[in-house]
């Protein structure tokens, strides 16, 4: 038995990438003695991948980030240097807010943040192995042998584990470019019986600003009423630039065509599944071998810095090779490469060992957040730290663990999907992969999420007023229209088009046809005329979908229902008569939480659900009578 | 939450019949139905009326308050009479009311078991229940998609994801080189599905007798052994026969299982000119259901024809009593069993041509959840040639489409939309 005294830490958060940040912030917030270990403090809040942030499905989760008062999209607002609301002609569910990020300021805004908070320390130091307890992990061991105890620890580690950075044929160990990876760690967490496998991702090669001829290429301006990540900021921060597109040519696919073998993917080097949203110029000018021409935009690294970040060219070819066919492209014929391209592989635990608070199952203390569970992504990877960091500090009080849903938010979405589904390539959010997709949108995130954040202890004073004050504004606007009721002539006559059918219409009823926007409705009632221009844009948003979102409630009320039945983990499949073997094999692997879960594996059938529920209600009056 | 409702008793003629519904609107149907709402738990003579005010049937209505009932939530029982013609008019009618749907299998029960409503010893013996219904679904399911069925769905599975596909690409890489209108691309898929859905609803009747059974009707002149013929088809007494013309004077059903398909005989009235008022009752409706059988058998002695029953193509002629008459055409005698076996290898030829030529969408709750699907297509296309088009509107509709059509096309899971977005355009930057 493992006494501590004392512990040293309530939650530990090991690693400085995304995850491990949002983590450490979201257990400081709830008030646990909290410590960051990274291996370089200069490290944290460094994007290694491309500099922006957001985008479809990923900006739906730096708002619920920010709805919960998360790190990310204050950070973000505070360094975006080109701000675009992508999706912009389609409705709002849809749409996602990106932006361009100086990737100085992200990391020094970042560490400021981090270095405000009071009770969270960061530790430069290597974490070598788990301390465990029977099967409790209660601390870390450190390289040089000391040892760190806390009641919960988050492992965060990215690409470190057993990470290899290929660049054509040479292959070198790292979980960055330039960084050591963490192989230690990995056979420790091999030993724990973790199922590991490997995945790979791709980076293009940097180039310097000051040797692209920009005077040819087109540019992609940001957009002229910049929409922020944050609900609490209106404006930029910094000044705004512009990217550049270009485009690959036909002779540059001749070039990677002669050169694939020299390929680290294509010659037969990686053996790890890549992500097929994002392909390497490889696996494009193979796969779609008709195309001629793909795009490539050119995006500035920061303002002090003329770094540029091709973004659609990433690549594991040679450097020589990557210099010919960068070199072959309009506007880069006299391009600089400042750092080759590479492709990373790495290990990553199958999701499906967590519970949907991203405790590990089978050892309780531990959890793990980001690139390690298979996700891509910085957002991907903050919002699995928000929700670890959360539930760790938690655990660490002996708190039940805070479950997002499928129905409230991204974030539940991206949850359920990786332990429910596991992944089979590195996991992206789409806005797809949300069935709510209507309900679940950007502008709402602070109304779906902040009350469960207050609750919780997450969101602090300052969001709490600000958001306190928008509800009432938009309460009392909705009541205003609800209160009053127009007939089709005062309709027609303020010049909004319906049908006389003698029926009234409230102002809400009016707003949900698709033309009609807040002012017509202040023609008809100046009283309306007060209601701030914030308020009257998300009344439209709201009144666009509301027929849908009437029907998706219902679909909502009937998951709610089956997410409120939850198995205990020590439920026995194995006793329930009538289960095919195939689907006691998989859910005893699986363990859902809920019933709500179970339903969501793949090939459960509405009788084995009914099964299920029977012997949860059994159990349930067993107790009772005892 | 829906209110579901379904036939609680078996399907086919019977004295009785019993709907039953549960869910928040189950009181509101009834409301709707008889005009009124009888006190709960009180067994109480109503007039069911369609919307349109059409007199439907007589029955006997049970109201039952949350908390008080089989599921625990508000519900309701309608015993009418058991034809099969009012239920189906009913189930019709309820169909279209406004909350309510046809329930899954077992809803009803695991309705009651959400709601605490079922004792221990009960969840014991789910299981075996369960276990029984699962075996049946997957019976019925291998049935089902194994012909042809499973070609269609998985026709329609193809052309939803491709829809579905092309529509997700323009909202989720809107930054990205993927066509800027897929309009035309999805309005086509839209339509041709649509099309086949509607052929399949407007098909699906034929397939409904595949599974409620085919009516055969044994017609002819009176006293030439139809229902002897009956008795010997059945293995039993069904009906009274004796040397007298016109014993049989109703029509007497027997329901048996012909080489896998469920079949109905009919014994009818002879058909001759009467003055008997009763017989003449028992021939004009030996007519009528002849006529609307599936097929006819027509038994007589020689050439005669028969008045009043139409000859339709797969009809079947035979000679009777051929223990008594020498003949060289197709004769039979129900007496000793001669020419039985040929008779039902005829009509059970005739009756699996036609059932091979039928719509495959197999069961009620399958042509529900095609008519869903076909109006959520409706919806899309209409949302897509409309001015206001929003991509994520008309992605919503075949959603509802996909999720209405699940249990046919099994289900369509995101990974797949994605899979056709990721091999038709070339994404990612």
């Amino acid at each position: 038995m493992f006494h501590v005294k004392q512990w040293d830490y309530d939650v530990l958060v090991v690693g400085g990438g995304h995850a491990g940040a949002e983590a450490a912030h979201a257990a400081a917030r709830v008030g646990a003695r909290t410590a960051l270990i990274t291996l370089s403090k200069a490290d944290l809040g460094v994007m290694s991948c491309n500099p922006a942030i957001g985008g479809l499905g990923k900006g739906h989760l730096v708002r619920e980030i920010d709805a919960l008062d998360g790190v990310m999209a204050r950070v973000a607002d505070r360094a975006g240097i080109q701000f675009r609301l992508l999706n912009r002609t389609k409705g709002p569910a849809v749409q996602g807010p990106r932006a361009q990020a100086d990737r100085k300021i992200f990391r020094q805004v970042m560490q400021e943040e981090t270095a405000a908070v009071s009770n969270l320390d960061v530790l430069e130091a290597e974490v070598a192995d788990l301390i465990l307890d029977g099967c409790r992990v209660v601390g870390v061991v450190l390289s040089d042998g000391s040892e760190c105890s806390a009641r919960a620890v988050i492992l965060t580690t990215g690409t470190f584990l057993r990470g290899q950075v290929h660049i054509g044929n040479r292959s070198t160990p790292g979980g960055r470019m330039g960084d050591r990876p963490s192989v230690r760690l990995a056979e420790r967490i091999e030993d724990m019986g973790f199922s590991l496998s490997r995945l790979k991702t791709g980076t293009p090669p940097r180039l310097d600003g000051k040797t692209i001829d920009w005077d040819i290429l087109e540019v992609q301006p940001g957009d002229q009423e910049p929409v922020m990540f944050s609900f609490l900021h209106s404006a930029p921060f910094v000044r705004q630039v512009t990217c550049g597109i270009t485009h690959t040519n036909s002779q540059t696919h001749e070039i990677i065509r002669e050169n694939i073998e020299l390929s680290s993917m294509y010659g037969g080097y990686i053996g790890g599944v890549g992500p097929r949203y994002c392909p390497s110029i490889e696996d494009k000018v193979v796969r779609f071998s008709d195309k001629t021409s793909h795009q490539v935009f050119l995006e500035p690294e920061g303002l002090g810095d003329d770094t540029i970040y091709p973004n659609g060219i990433s690549t594991s070819l040679p450097q020589e090779v990557q210099k010919a066919y960068v070199q072959s492209i309009k506007g880069l014929e006299n391009a600089r490469i400042l750092q080759p391209g590479y492709a990373i592989e790495y290990d990553y635990i199958d999701p499906r060992s967590l519970g949907s608070g991203l405790g590990v199952k089978d050892f309780p203390g531990l959890f793990l957040a980001g690139q390690i569970n298979g996700t891509t992504g910085y957002e991907e990877a903050a919002a699995q730290g928000l929700v670890a960091g959360l539930n760790a500090a938690r655990a660490a009080k002996d708190m039940e663990e805070i479950i997002f849903s499928r129905s409230n938010s991204y974030i539940g979405v991206l949850i359920d999907d990786l332990v429910t589904h596991g992944v089979s390539e590195p996991y992206r959010m789409f806005t797809s992969r949300a069935e709510f997709r209507l309900s679940l949108r950007a502008d709402n995130a602070d109304q779906r999420l902040t009350p469960i954040g207050m609750e919780v202890g997450l969101v602090k004073e300052r969001r709490k007023s600000a958001f306190i004050e928008k509800m009432e504004a938009l309460n009392s606007a909705k009541a205003r229209l609800k209160s009053h009721k127009f007939t089709p002539n005062q309709l027609n006559e303020a010049g909004i088009k319906v049908r006389q059918d003698g029926n009234l219409r409230h102002g809400i009823d009016v707003l949900a046809f698709p033309s009609v926007s807040f002012e017509n409705l202040v023609v008809l009632d100046p009283d309306l005329e007060s209601t701030p221009l914030q308020i009257r844009r998300q009344l439209e948003r709201e009144a666009l979908y509301v027929h849908y979102i009437d029907r998706q409630k219902r679909e909502i009320a009937a998951v709610t229902r089956d997410e409120a039945f939850e198995i205990p983990v020590d439920f026995n499949y194995a006793n329930l008569s009538g289960l095919s073997n195939e689907l006691r094999l998989k859910l005893s692997k699986i363990r859902p939480k809920t019933l709500g879960q179970a339903s969501r594996i793949e090939g459960i059938t509405p009788a084995a659900l009914t099964l299920i529920l029977g012997k949860l209600r059994q159990l349930e009056s067993r107790r009772a009578v005892r | 939450m829906d209110t579901i409702f379904a036939l609680a008793t078996a399907r086919g003629k019977s004295g009785v019949a019993i709907i039953r519904l549960s869910g928040p609107n189950a009181a509101d149907a009834i409301q709707q139905l008889c005009g009124n709402i009888p006190a709960p738990r009180r067994a109480s003579l109503r007039k069911l009326r369609r919307s349109d005010g059409e007199l439907l049937d007589e029955a006997l209505i049970l109201v039952f308050k949350q908390g008080q009932s089989f599921t625990g939530e508000d519900s309701a029982e309608i015993q009418f009479h058991g034809s099969p013609a009012v239920s189906k008019a009913l189930l019709q009618e309820l169909g279209l009311m406004h909350g309510l749907r046809l329930a899954e299998p077992g809803e009803f029960t695991r309705r009651a078991l959400e709601n605490g409503c079922l004792d221990l010893a009960q969840v014991e013996g789910l299981s075996d229940l369960i276990e029984a219904e699962t075996e049946a679904q997957r019976r019925l399911a291998q049935r089902v998609f194994s012909g042809a069925l499973g070609d269609k769905a998985e026709r329609w599975r193809i052309s939803l994801i491709r829809a579905a596909a092309l529509l997700e690409a323009t909202i989720d890489f809107a930054d990205e080189e993927v066509p800027e209108d897929v309009r035309p691309e999805v309005l086509e898929i839209v339509n041709g599905l649509s099309k086949e859905l509607k052929a399949e609803i407007d098909g699906s009747i034929v397939s409904e007798r595949i599974r409620d059974g085919f009516e055969v009707a044994i017609v002819g002149p009176p006293n030439v052994g139809k229902s002897t013929l009956l008795n010997a088809l059945a293995g039993r007494e069904a009906a009274i026969t004796s040397e007298f013309a016109g014993t049989t004077r109703d029509v007497i059903e027997v329901r048996m299982d012909l080489k896998g398909l469920p079949v109905t005989f009919l014994d009818t009235a002879g058909l001759r000119e009467t003055s008997d008022t009763v017989e003449e009752i028992g021939i004009k409706r030996a007519i009528d259901r002849a006529n609307q059988a599936d097929l006819r058998v027509f038994l007589a002695m020689g050439e005669e024809l028969v008045a009043g029953v139409e000859h339709r193509p797969g009809d079947i002629h035979v000679l009777g009593k051929a223990d008594l008459q020498e003949s060289a055409g197709f004769a039979i005698s129900g007496k000793t069993g001669q020419g039985l076996d040929k008779l039902i290898e005829k009509i059970a030829e005739t009756l699996e041509e036609r059932a091979s030529g039928a719509a495959t969408a197999m069961r009620a709750r399958h042509r529900e959840a095609i008519k869903t699907a076909y109006f959520a297509l409706k919806s899309a296309r209409a949302n897509v040639q409309g001015e206001s088009y929003l991509a994520e509107i008309a992605a919503e509709e075949l959603r509802s489409a996909i999720r209405a059509l699940e249990s046919l096309v099994g289900r369509v899971d995101v990974e797949h939309v994605l899979d056709e977005i990721f091999s038709k355009f070339c994404l990612g930057k």
